[in-house]
């Protein structure tokens, strides 16, 4: 049995029995962030503190919100909206946090691939950031799914439509899977059944995932340290006994609390005072007028699109046949998981440090853009050209990275 | 070196910006113009009707509207002490839908319209692609007491001007003009007009059926059950409603709905009713809305001079 003594402060006293001490150290005074980088690093921070107003709001909501196709539409928009004091502010919330969450996300993944945070040991923190993507994504469309309104449903159709599989000719029905859309529904079309599933993987199953992986994402940063801006091979150990040695100003790196942390929180203070702007003053963006109808399975609306955060994957489905499209969908979402392994290239640097891959970036990042303006507009004349190019140009970037990375010289 | 380094921080958030503003730019606003047809309003100046040639008088109009076989036919006239002659479900059951009570129509309706809507209803309403010879409107043009047809209209419309309250409520506006074929369950407000809380659940439900009765019948006079307004404030925007209430035709050819009428003040009592039931906290919103930003403004200065203090020491 452990030594106990008697505890000189409250402190103290967990200390001896929880290891407070080490963990604060671990977690926080003695988790050495370098010092090259810059706001973008700030970019999880952003992202957790964005998650926890989703988790709040949600909460909060949730008191109220009935799931059941005959009572959701009205406790969302009269219950909570009308009658709850400070309801519409947590929808508000929790609307624009959902939107918002991706740009961050995106903003997240894009800094990733330009300084080659995913490489050399960094594997497992971008295949962890990308199954919270993927995460992320069910949970915004379960949760689109809740207030039962046009898009909720026309959305909620089209969508499942998609586990129904290659069409029954191909491959001798194999990769055709009957009654798998019924399953998931619960009902040959969304109805009660659909509405209260989507509610209980929206409020419990995926937020365990999510917090899961969030777990695994911080987890999986501790061993191969986060990157820096200048993909500078940083020696922790030896930066961190000279910072701890006095010599802040000549060490490398610097404590996370609260060095970096102070930072973290300027950042996070821009942030919301854009985030609580948007809440306010410009939320339609994110509560599309289209869903502020109730749900009507027998009047489909004039454009079924998604929300924006999945306006290029929906992009790559369009401009194809039924199976080629769910093959380039499929390739949509699997191709960011492996980037890791396409980008052949040791070197961990700034995209415009490493020759044709400074293209490929920029081109990808235009690519992605073009793909989303794309999704949401019209499927008809010109925006079908571009939409076909961009949908093309896409896969093949894809295919070039790891010619691309091979040719670049070692650095 | 420090100084490199901001500005660099500052290029980096330029290009940040820059890529998110096309996006928004692009999904927001270039789609948007694409899907939706722009329709230029027009005021509430309905430019297709004339003009009224002459003055009217009121002391004459109030004999034209209220004399045997006129509007008060089928028209009640609550203010002047003329009730309607039927209620809501009968009428409902004999023409389709429930005539208004004119105590309203001198300010909430144009006069322009109301004296084509008296001469020619189908045209001032703009439904001629539903009404013919055989299939007439329910309410007959008026064609004349003997005298000049125009003179006896703009004398009908100086009547009804002329016993028009100077104020009327955003409620009063809406339950004139919209709700005899919409209903409005936030506001728990139907074709009966507001619901009753009763005391007996079966006069809650008898009630209940009298709605699904009047509905049945505005459903075979319309087509189809016109929709419900609860939210439609926020489903549609602000430029979509003006335009689709100046002219139904100008966004939905071959809508059942009627042209409405309304003056821009009236149209803006609508709106704010519509506001009240489908934006209810739209006061609450912008009167918080600014505090919490300036809240985060101060935050973002406390802790720019943190940041700068604890930072001394790494540089």
């Amino acid at each position: 049995m452990a030594n106990f003594k008697k505890a000189t402060s409250i402190g103290d006293w967990f200390d001896q029995r929880l290891g407070t001490k080490k963990i604060e150290k671990i977690m926080a005074s003695e988790y050495w962030i370098p010092k090259n980088i810059n706001f973008l690093w700030a970019m999880g921070m952003v992202l957790a503190i964005t998650f926890k107003l989703l988790l709040i709001s949600g909460i909060f909501l949730m008191m109220y919100y009935k799931p059941d196709v005959d009572l959701a539409f009205d406790s969302v928009n009269y219950t909570i909206m009308a009658e709850v004091g400070y309801g519409w502010l947590w929808r508000h919330i929790h609307a624009v946090a959902a939107s918002v969450i991706f740009l961050i996300v995106y903003i997240h993944m894009f800094t990733a691939i330009y300084y080659g945070s995913y490489k050399q040991g960094r594997e497992m923190i971008w295949i962890s950031g990308m199954l919270l993507f993927v995460t992320f994504s069910a949970e915004a469309f379960s949760g689109y799914m809740l207030p039962w309104g046009q898009m909720s449903y026309w959305a909620g159709m089209v969508i499942t439509n998609i586990f129904e599989g290659f069409s029954p000719e191909i491959a001798g029905g194999m990769l055709n899977a009957p009654g798998l859309v019924e399953w998931l529904r619960g009902d040959f079309v969304p109805g009660d059944a659909f509405l209260t599933r989507f509610y209980m993987l929206h409020v419990l199953l995926l937020p365990l995932a999510i917090l899961g992986l969030i777990g695994l994402h911080f987890g999986a940063l501790r061993i191969p340290h986060v990157n820096n801006q200048d993909g500078e091979d940083i020696d922790f150990e030896v930066e961190s006994k000279k910072y701890l040695a006095g010599d802040t100003k000549g060490s490398k790196v610097m404590r996370f609390q609260f060095d970096f942390l102070s930072k973290d929180i300027f950042v996070l203070g821009v942030f919301l005072t854009f985030f609580f702007y948007l809440v306010f003053y410009h939320f339609t963006f994110a509560l599309d007028p289209v869903n502020l109808d109730p749900a009507n399975g027998l009047k489909t609306p004039a454009h079924i699109y998604p929300e924006w955060y999945f306006l290029w994957s929906y992009e790559v489905l369009r401009p194809f046949a039924k199976d080629p499209g769910l093959v380039a969908f499929m390739f949509a979402q699997v191709a960011f998981f492996l980037i890791p392994f396409l980008d052949r290239s040791p070197n961990v640097a700034p995209a415009n440090k490493r020759g044709l891959f400074a293209i490929w970036f920029w081109v990808m990042l235009v690519d992605m853009i073009v793909l989303t303006i794309m999704g949401k507009l019209p499927p008809e004349g010109i925006f079908n050209v571009i939409g076909g190019v961009a949908v093309w140009t896409f896969l093949g970037l894809f295919i070039a990275l790891p010619i691309i990375t091979m040719l670049e010289k070692k650095k | 070196m420090k100084k490199k380094k901001l500005d660099k921080e500052l290029i980096i958030l330029g290009v940040v910006v820059f890529f998110s503003l096309v996006i928004y730019l692009g999904v927001e606003t270039y789609a948007h113009s694409v899907m939706h047809k722009t329709v230029e309003s027009e005021k509430y100046e309905y430019k297709d009707l004339a003009a009224l040639s002459k003055t009217g008088d009121a002391v004459r109009g109030k004999e034209l509207v209220t004399g045997a076989g006129a509007c008060t036919g089928c028209h009640g006239i609550e203010s002047q002490g003329m009730p309607a002659p039927m209620d809501a479900l009968s009428a409902a059951g004999a023409y389709g839908v429930n005539p208004p009570d004119l105590g309203l129509s001198g300010v909430l309706y144009e006069e322009k319209f109301l004296a084509e809507l008296i001469k020619n209803p189908t045209k001032a309403l703009k439904v001629e692609h539903k009404f013919s010879a055989d299939s007439p409107h329910p309410m007959p043009g008026f064609a004349g007491a003997g005298g000049d047809l125009d003179q006896e209209v703009a004398d009908m419309v100086a009547y009804l001007k002329s016993i028009a309250p100077a104020e009327y409520t955003n409620k009063q506006a809406f339950e004139n003009a919209c709700a005899r074929c919409h209903d409005m369950r936030y506001m728990k407000m139907s074709g009966l007009g507001d619901t009753p809380k009763f005391k007996f659940e079966k006069d809650t439900l008898a009630h209940k059926i009298k709605i699904l009765e009047y509905k049945d019948h505005l459903s075979a006079y319309m087509g189809s059950t016109p929709p419900d307004l609860s939210t439609i404030i926020v489903a549609r925007s602000g430029s979509f409603l003006t335009t689709f209430i100046e002219n139904p035709q100008s966004h939905k050819e071959g809508t059942a709905m009627p042209r409405v009428g309304l003056t821009e003040e009236g149209a803006t009592k609508v709106m704010g009713y519509l506001t009240e039931s489908g934006d209810p906290a739209k006061d609450a919103r912008n009167s918080l809305g600014w505090k919490v930003v300036l809240f985060f403004i101060i935050f973002t200065v406390l802790a720019y001079l943190w940041k700068q203090s604890v930072w001394r020491k790494l540089h």
